[in-house]
């Protein structure tokens, strides 16, 4: 049996989907979800194969759920949007339905899942989030098995760790299960600072540079943190704030 | 209109040291050439120029607020006369009660009376028209401007009327539930192909771009709104609501849509309750007030939500082109409701700026 989901929300195209998959018996839906929080859910719950996912929807959109899934399964992309199918296979998705699509074309979609085996690629995720236009100003990460979205202005710094990052914001630090680089790229590069190995540092939470050792300096936050600022950092923080 | 001249710097500047190197040089003369006595020449020359240049900063003023429409040289002729007049007689005043007991001087100033007057006349009449020529050019400049913008505008709403028609996602997601529907409920399949195409036609339709009745335009957002109801089911309510006699007062076409549109990305796509969207339109006197409501995700950054772009914009742009007002479209937002409050003047050239 092949567990799967499908996450939409409209009814009519979940009903769709359903509908369609009464040629393949083989495939069984294990729940229907609105959003992309329910989906979260539903997915620890029942640990399905397969996902339909459309990827405009309220609360998170699709690829942002996806980064927060644990054990990936397989994905079948559904939507209106075009412009997402690059990204879509970049993930290694296993197809990309346009909306309206056919009854022929989501066999085939189906047929190239059962060929298939592995799932999506966890890595080549980070591109894809990025790219989603509503990705820019915004974080997804998980606490307690809640989701919280925070807006990249409200974070105050970031400390890298060996697989994750900590986002230091006013309400506290939540762990996030990527690298530096990739916030580096993802975030505004006029105001989040790439100050240290460790460190990327929001400028307007800055209230005073320090001198600390020979060479190195210690960045004093608004919030009374302090973060240090290596050799090479000091000058891209000098640039931007225009000293 | 025209921003005083005299609150730009650099005007402001000449006109303040050219106030005093013309007392000085007036004091001089009558000083050491025409051997007028050393407190009588200042005094005279202060007193002239002072008044002058207080007449020169009026004419200018005056005109800053206020330009006829018909005989305009004229009209700035008899006021610079008549100002130069009044100047006079202001001056020759003062300057008797400053030196009443002075006859040789009081019959001089009298023998120089109308030379003073020739010369503040030319000198007031001269820059009076050199003012009256600057703000006309400064309207002509910001006419132009706004006819710029207004072309481009037009030129915008072409392009978004052109998206307006094919809204590719809309269109396609319907076309999808249609998919859906037509094997479990033929019924509302067809239902739903019939008002997809009045919506449609609709969009087409709005070629010629002149205002339409309000009641129209609502007619045509019903069918929108009937759409996303279908695709939404029991999610999304609306509540149309018209005030007696709102109905046949004109808006330009598609002025609401986008508000429209607005409430239902951030009130239907962004959230997963059930919602209800209402629009109510009212008049006050002569104007037609139309607020569209609806609830959003208050967890949602409000960084996020800001995205709305050219929707709203495009009203608040649209409505300054018609009316040269900025405070036609108002937001609010309530908790977790937001409002977009449209106000439209009816007393208005309909054809002029909205192509």
């Amino acid at each position: 049996m092949i567990k799967t989901i499908l996450i939409d929300d409209e009814p009519l195209a979940r009903e769709l989907v359903r509908e369609y998959l009464r040629d393949f018996p083989q495939v069984e839906v294990v729940a229907e979800c609105n959003d992309g929080f329910e989906g979260l859910k539903a997915i620890q719950q029942h640990q399905p194969d397969l996902l339909f996912l459309d990827i405009q929807m309220p609360k998170i959109n699709g690829f942002e759920m996806l980064e927060l899934v644990d054990k990936l399964p397989q994905v079948i992309f559904t939507t209106a949007f075009e412009e997402y199918a690059l990204r879509a296979f970049e993930v290694s998705a296993v197809d990309y339905l346009l909306k309206p699509f056919s009854k022929d074309r989501f066999a085939k979609a189906l047929q190239k899942m059962l060929e298939r085996s592995s799932g999506i690629n966890p890595d080549l995720l980070d591109n894809a989030a990025r790219e989603m236009p509503m990705q820019q100003n915004r974080v997804v990460v998980k606490i307690n098995g809640k989701i919280k979205i925070i807006p990249v202005l409200d974070i105050h710094y970031l400390e890298g760790a060996d697989d994750y990052v900590k986002i230091i914001t006013a309400e506290g630090a939540f762990l996030k299960n990527k690298t530096m680089t990739f916030f580096e790229k993802m975030l505004d590069p006029q105001q989040f600072i790439r100050v240290h190995r460790s460190y990327i540092l929001n400028v307007t939470q800055i209230t005073r540079i320090d001198p600390y050792e020979k060479e190195s300096y210690l960045a004093i936050l608004r919030d009374g943190s302090k973060v240090m600022v290596s050799k090479t950092g000091y000058p891209k923080l000098k640039e931007v704030l225009g000293l | 209109m025209a921003t005083h001249l005299l609150k730009e710097k650099p005007f402001r500047w000449t006109f303040l040291i050219a106030c005093c190197v013309f007392s000085a040089v007036h004091g001089f003369i009558l000083h050491y050439w025409l051997g007028v006595d050393g407190p009588n020449a200042w005094m005279d020359a202060n007193i002239h120029n002072i008044l002058l240049f207080i007449a020169v900063a009026a004419i200018t003023q005056m005109q800053a607020y206020y330009r006829p429409v018909r005989m305009r040289y004229v009209y700035v002729a008899v006021l610079t006369t008549v100002i130069s007049a009044l100047w006079l007689l202001l001056t020759l005043v003062i300057l008797r009660a400053v030196f009443p007991k002075d006859a040789v001087y009081l019959q001089w100033l009298s023998d120089t009376a109308p030379v003073r007057f020739a010369l503040g006349w030319l000198m007031l009449m001269g820059t009076g028209f050199l003012s009256f020529i600057m703000y006309e050019m400064e309207d002509q400049r910001q006419a132009l401007a706004r006819k710029d913008a207004a072309e481009k505008m037009a030129r915008e709403a072409e392009l978004y009327k052109l998206r307006q028609q094919l809204q590719p996602h809309f269109l396609f997601n319907s076309l999808n539930s249609i998919n859906a529907l037509v094997s479990i409920r033929p019924e509302e399949a067809r239902q739903m192909i019939q008002q997809l195409s009045d919506f449609l036609r609709g969009t087409l339709k709005r070629e010629d771009q002149s205002w339409i009745p309000l009641r129209e335009e609502l007619q045509y957002l019903q069918l929108y709104l009937d759409i996303e109801k279908v695709r939404f089911r029991h999610r999304l309510t609306t509540e149309l609501v018209t005030d007696p006699g709102a109905g046949e007062f004109s808006i330009p076409p598609m002025l609401l849509q986008p508000a429209v549109e607005n409430a239902i990305k951030f009130g239907l796509y962004d959230t997963t309750d059930a919602i209800s969207i209402r629009i109510h339109a009212w008049t006050e006197r002569d104007v037609l007030f139309v607020s569209v409501t609806n609830p959003f995700d208050t967890d949602m950054p409000a960084t996020s939500r800001k995205g709305t772009g050219f929707g709203l914009n495009s009203i608040s742009r649209r409505l300054y082109l018609l009316f040269a007002r900025q405070d036609l479209l108002e937001t609010k937002t309530e908790g977790n409701i937001f409002t977009t409050l449209i106000k439209v003047p009816q007393q208005h050239d309909k054809d002029h700026f909205d192509r």
